[in-house]
């Protein structure tokens, strides 16, 4: 369970460069709006990549409650558990 | 932080992307001369960021027609059908949607938005899904959100992607909305309807079209795309509004599923809002007759859009992937689509600026709404300007 929440998160990290430089460090603690500037729109494509990723369904609504890196890595997890 | 602190850095986030001395949101109309003409401060301009696409605003028989509703029924129905009752004018114009659809049934709401939102949280809730096209409007991601159902999104107009995303639900794609719009209000292009109505079928969903820009634009009858198509029959619900083709102000849906009445005692939205004046009634039942006969208006508007999108295509500007009544011409960045946005206005043309996060990819637009009502010489005039600003945008 443990190694498929951390293939999940280095997974989530590698698509999350796309908004970065690259000497800037992702960490599961780092905040996807205000350190990685990701606005809404970057953000639900961003959902569309991880689904295509993980051959899985991510409701937007889910995300409401996301804003770090960990909590998108705990809900994609989630998600593929329960399927 | 607080409410108030949140306010503050909208207008932050306003004040760091766009000048303060420009009214670029809500700009002030000081007079309206006609359907293609108005007044902004001292400037005369011509009205290009407007969705009046048969330039039915000041046609006589609608004109007509609100005045004596006002006369004969007064200023507001003040209250929602529901509570307050259910005028003629308002049920002689579903018939007359449902007519003009051949379908079972037509509701008409207050606003295009509500038409929507009241549409899509009827039909979905939750444990549904609701599948929509990234490049959807907002009142489809409002409806979806206050429905409860979960909310997918396809890659815009990409039938594979919807498929794809479609074959994951498994059983649950029997429970899914499927939304389409028949032309896209930000780049003008149409959904690929034949390909959805496949998958639909297939997968055993529900499909939902919004016909919202291409109502009166597309088909023989103005239909919309549906009618272009040949595929009213194929399409569950069809949803649409009054303040663009129509001129005027409300929505619909039409269905040719007898269940769509249904949304009349469970559709919040529909419930609780208070129902259209009968001016507007009247002056939608004047211009669905106009709009149903409008073979020359149609052609004389497709006149004026392969007119101007060819001349901008021309010019080297990059467009929207095919000609439609809205060009979306697609600048890099927001400062760019700001310096044509202004060189236009200062030409006495009013258009519209759409940045991000508001425009599909990260880009910026300036926005023309090409109407039957534009004349040719008007629409030489908006290239002509064109023409001399890009030098200036692109330098």
């Amino acid at each position: 369970m443990a190694s498929d929440y951390t293939d999940v998160l280095q997974k989530l990290c590698h698509h999350l460069k796309q908004f970065t430089g690259p000497d800037v460090e992702i960490t599961p603690d780092t905040d996807l709006i205000n350190q990685l500037a990701i606005d809404s729109v970057k953000l639900l494509n961003l959902i569309m990549e991880i689904e295509d990723e993980f051959d899985i369904s991510v409701p937007i609504n889910a995300l409401a409650d996301v804003q770090t890196v960990h909590e998108l890595a705990t809900l994609i997890h989630q998600i593929r558990t329960a399927k | 932080m607080s409410l108030l602190d949140k306010l503050d850095a909208v207008a932050a986030a306003r004040k760091a992307l766009l000048p303060e001395d420009v009214e670029v949101f809500g700009t002030p109309i000081d007079a309206v001369y006609s359907s293609t003409e108005a007044k902004i401060g001292e400037r005369r301009i011509l009205f290009l960021g407007t969705n009046n696409y048969l330039g039915l605003t000041f046609a006589p028989e609608c004109l007509q027609a609100a005045h004596a509703a006002i006369d004969s029924e007064g200023t507001g129905t003040t209250g929602s059908r529901m509570a307050n009752g259910s005028y003629s004018g308002h049920r002689a114009l579903e018939q007359e949607f449902a007519d003009f659809y051949q379908c079972h049934s037509c509701i008409v709401f207050t606003t295009g938005y509500q038409a929507n939102l009241a549409t899509i949280s009827g039909l979905a809730g939750a444990g549904d899904v609701v599948l929509i096209d990234g490049d959807s409007h907002a009142s489809i991601y409002d409806g979806c959100r206050l429905s409860g159902a979960e909310i997918i999104r396809f890659r815009h107009n990409d039938m594979v992607d919807l498929e794809k995303r479609l074959r994951r639900l498994g059983d649950r794609s029997r429970s899914t909305l499927i939304i389409v719009e028949g032309i896209y209000s930000m780049l003008g292009d149409r959904a690929p309807l034949a390909d959805v109505v496949k998958l639909k079928d297939t997968y055993g969903s529900t499909l939902l079209l919004d016909e919202a820009h291409s109502l009166g634009v597309l088909g023989k009858t103005g239909q919309g795309l549906v009618e272009e198509t040949g595929l009213v029959g194929e399409v569950d619900f069809i949803t649409g509004t009054f303040s663009k083709s129509l001129g005027g102000i409300g929505g619909y849906c039409v269905s040719k599923h007898p269940q769509l009445d249904q949304l009349r005692y469970v559709s919040r939205p529909y419930i609780f809002t208070a129902s259209p004046t009968p001016a507007t009634i009247a002056s939608t039942r004047a211009a669905l007759r106009l709009l149903r006969g409008g073979t020359g208006l149609r052609r004389q508007l497709w006149q004026n859009v392969h007119k101007l999108y060819s001349r901008l295509d021309k010019l080297g500007y990059r467009l929207g992937p095919e000609p439609s009544p809205v060009i979306a011409t697609i600048l890099d960045t927001p400062q760019q689509a700001l310096a044509l946005w202004r060189g236009l206005l200062e030409h006495g043309i009013y258009v519209n600026l759409v940045v991000p996060p508001a425009a599909p990819e990260g880009n910026s637009l300036v926005r023309c709404s090409v109407s039957a009502a534009h004349s040719s010489e008007q629409m030489d005039y908006v290239g002509n300007a064109f023409s001399e600003l890009r030098k200036t945008i692109f330098q």
